[in-house]
């Protein structure tokens, strides 16, 4: 069962551009499942996992792109995504509302009712 | 009798104090610091960097430390008007008081009463080099990054920091583009000190979030 953190968003604009991005502070997120070649900077274990976005940090190039001496476009908007440790670790947290913050690649999101 | 320090006859193999000598740890060079080197002197040779440049740059980097992180601390302890801009834009504030961010992007959380925060980079080792300098041996480790995301309460305990129960532990894994400072709590009695006397104890693990500042 999800376990959500409470999140208040911030009382600022992200200091980076940012356009078009899908997602907004407070909305319930999960991590997309499963693998992909190559080099990816989403945490394997947040993967599946539902949260809220506690802000938008701006757009940013991809890294999955950058790693291959390519430019890095399209930018894409990242997130930070708030996980309660329930959630990620399930009966065997250390703390369930204790909680964990990381920037997400938008490509890397979906809504959490997405089936 | 490796501990008769009157007797001048010298054991084979050992110092003159009677201790064994201990061997030398060098290694072969790595595949990756041969590999420097290599490219290094290429760029020298083929005139696109010098020597001087690249001792410079060296110089620089470590030139940081995390003295400046401290005192971007301790003028948000005395400047409110500050900390909400530090808050909103961490880069743009440390421009602000003569800092240069060289790209970085700060993103500074704040301890509270409720919450206590903690960075870490279970990916590698992001670390806001610029405010902070090196980033610790420890910060680095297998068992840092992978225990701060698992029992970040139990990692915080060995490095002598218990947290009262209804504190929110809330880590930060720097999967990105971003880099986090820790902004901590103001101790009390510290009313009145100087921007120098409040950096003084503002140390680095206080804004990594492994420690909270201790009056001395």
């Amino acid at each position: 069962m999800t376990v959500l953190p409470e999140v208040t968003p911030p009382p600022f604009q992200p200091p980076y551009p940012t356009q078009d991005a899908r997602f907004a502070p407070g909305d319930t997120v999960r991590v997309r499942p499963g693998a992909a070649p190559g080099h990816m900077r989403t945490p394997w274990f947040l993967r599946g996992r539902t949260g809220r976005v506690e802000r938008i940090c701006g757009d940013f190039a991809n890294p999955e792109e950058l790693a291959y001496r390519r430019d890095g476009g399209p930018a894409r908007a990242v997130y930070r995504v708030r996980f309660t440790m329930a959630e990620v670790w399930g009966d065997g947290a250390e703390r369930a509302q204790d909680t964990i913050d990381a920037e997400i690649f938008e490509h890397w999101l979906e809504p959490a009712d997405a089936p | 009798m490796p501990h008769d320090h009157h007797d001048h006859f010298h054991h084979e193999g050992m110092s003159p104090s009677g201790h064994p000598y201990r061997p030398d740890d060098d290694q072969p060079l790595t595949y990756w610091q041969r590999m420097e080197i290599a490219v290094r002197e290429l760029l020298v040779e083929k005139g696109i960097t010098t020597a001087a440049e690249i001792n410079a740059q060296i110089e620089r980097m470590d030139a940081r430390s995390p003295a400046l992180g401290a005192s971007v601390v301790a003028r948000a302890w005395d400047d409110p008007a500050f900390k909400q801009r530090l808050l909103a834009d961490g880069s743009a504030a440390m421009e602000e008081i003569g800092i240069d961010p060289s790209g970085m992007k700060l993103v500074v959380v704040e301890n509270t009463a409720r919450v206590h925060n903690v960075v870490v980079c279970t990916l590698c080792s992001c670390y806001p080099r610029n405010l902070l300098g090196l980033p610790p041996d420890w910060y680095k480790t297998r068992a840092y990054r992978s225990r701060t995301v698992r029992e970040p309460r139990a990692v915080l305990r060995e490095f002598g920091l218990e947290l009262p129960e209804d504190v929110r532990v809330q880590v930060h894994d720097s999967t990105a583009d971003m880099r986090y400072l820790v902004l901590p709590r103001r101790p009390s009695g510290t009313e009145g000190w100087s921007a120098e006397a409040l950096a003084g104890i503002v140390t680095r693990d206080c804004m990594i979030g492994v420690a909270v500042p201790q009056l001395p």
